[in-house]
């Protein structure tokens, strides 16, 4: 179970650009796998408050597979908190590009198929923690 | 407590020995109202989840008994709860976290609107152009003059601006609507559209000062007869509605009527310049 990659999930809450449908589809398809998984509320304020929690969703060996928004975004969410995805072992599931049915086949199969650009650098500190 | 050194109440759904499964529809219900309330909730079941931190952790569950068990974590380091929500709504639930959560004094979510600009590090090339550009200093540059993010809450709200003026499409805003400023995949044509960027960066960079300043210097004159603040504020935001019109360039109205006076926009202008260029100098020398 090793391989087995961990699940995380963005609720987008203070925006609407993830369709609702799709959102609540997906985390319909969660909650009912029997899947453990983590839901955030919102990635980008948790970055913007360099939420030390993002340190922790980002550690560990497992694989990740994180239901957002585009790869690039996601990246830099976490690498400007100085929390860098590891880019062979992320896959991010786009859920303002995907139907909710394609994002939570995407989500819950245990092939991870890398896709963050580049390395996984990170930014060279921290911006000051403003919020 | 400052926000800074807030921590972020850890919300365990917990539905494993000692406790009984919600049915999916409940499991649904509860976690939503727990993310729309701003709640991070970890659904243990098969699988792996992430590893603690230091972060307060609330674990909620239906126990034997309606009891639920009680534990301290041995190290002293992270303060743990245990609640049972036996017979309770997703509303009754959200009601309990928020109390466990002043009583922990975490952060509290959702009173801002993340807008703010996040730098594609592998893009951009520290030239300074947004940190020029930007009046409400939401840049900066850390010890080594790299350009970094340092006020984002000074941002304006659905203001891309400073997105456009970056010739490497570095800047995103993961919540705009459209690509490449919301982090969708940067195409050659994106960037050849560079000479629309420095246009518009020459736009507001200065000739819409000089703009404003020669209609107000126009305006003042006029309407020191007339005494009218209201026309004159009116004629200010229609000369900028026409501008960022012409331009293209979607920064919402009200982030234009909020701008500073055209002597203080000058002046910002003038200071973001010599810190942007302070910092290439850094970089050269």
């Amino acid at each position: 179970m090793a391989d087995q990659p961990r699940i995380l999930f963005c609720h987008c809450n203070y925006a609407r650009v993830v369709p609702d449908e799709v959102k609540q589809g997906v985390l319909d398809g969660l909650c009912q796998s029997g899947q453990a998984f983590e839901a955030v509320a919102d990635l980008c304020e948790m970055s913007a408050r360099r939420d030390p929690s993002l340190k922790r969703l980002a550690a560990g060996e497992e694989p990740v597979k994180i239901a957002a928004c585009y790869p690039r975004a996601v990246k830099w969410l976490f690498g400007s908190c100085q929390a860098g995805l590891s880019a062979d072992r992320t896959e991010v599931v786009n859920m303002r590009e995907l139907s909710a049915d394609d994002a939570t086949t995407a989500v819950l199969n245990d092939a991870v198929e890398p896709n963050l650009p580049a390395d996984g650098s990170v930014a060279a500190t921290e911006g000051e923690k403003k919020i | 407590m400052a926000i800074a050194d807030e921590t972020t109440l850890r919300i365990v759904l917990y539905e494993g020995d000692g406790a009984a499964s919600l049915d999916a529809v409940d499991r649904v219900a509860t976690v939503t109202a727990l993310l729309e309330q701003g709640y991070a909730v970890t659904c243990a079941g098969a699988g792996a989840v992430a590893p603690a931190d230091d972060s307060a952790l609330l674990v909620l569950g239906r126990f034997e008994n309606g009891q639920a068990p009680e534990a301290v974590d041995a190290n002293g380091a992270v303060t743990v709860a245990f609640r049972d929500i036996t017979g309770l709504n997703a509303e009754a639930v959200t009601a309990l976290v928020e109390a466990e959560r002043e009583s922990t004094q975490s952060a509290k979510h959702g009173e801002w609107k993340p807008w703010f600009p996040v730098i594609d590090f592998d893009r951009c090339t520290n030239c300074m152009q947004c940190l020029s550009f930007c009046l409400f200093d939401v840049y900066g540059t850390d010890d080594d003059q790299q350009i970094q993010v340092q006020n984002n809450d000074n941002c304006k709200t659905n203001c891309p601006a400073c997105s456009r003026v970056c010739p490497e499409a570095a800047i995103m805003f993961p919540k705009y609507k459209s690509g490449p400023i919301n982090g969708d995949v940067v195409s050659d044509g994106d960037l050849n559209r560079e000479k629309m960027k420095i246009d518009i960066s020459a736009l507001l960079g200065g000739d819409v000062y000089q703009m404003l300043r020669d209609r107000s210097q126009r305006a003042r004159s006029r309407f020191s007869k007339e005494r009218s603040s209201d026309k004159a504020l009116g004629e200010r935001t229609k000369c900028l509605t026409k501008l960022a019109a012409e331009a293209d360039i979607d920064i919402p109205l009200e982030v234009l009527q909020s701008l500073p006076s055209a002597d203080e926009i000058a002046k910002k202008a003038e200071v973001a310049k010599a810190k942007a260029k302070a910092a290439l100098d850094s970089q050269s020398s």
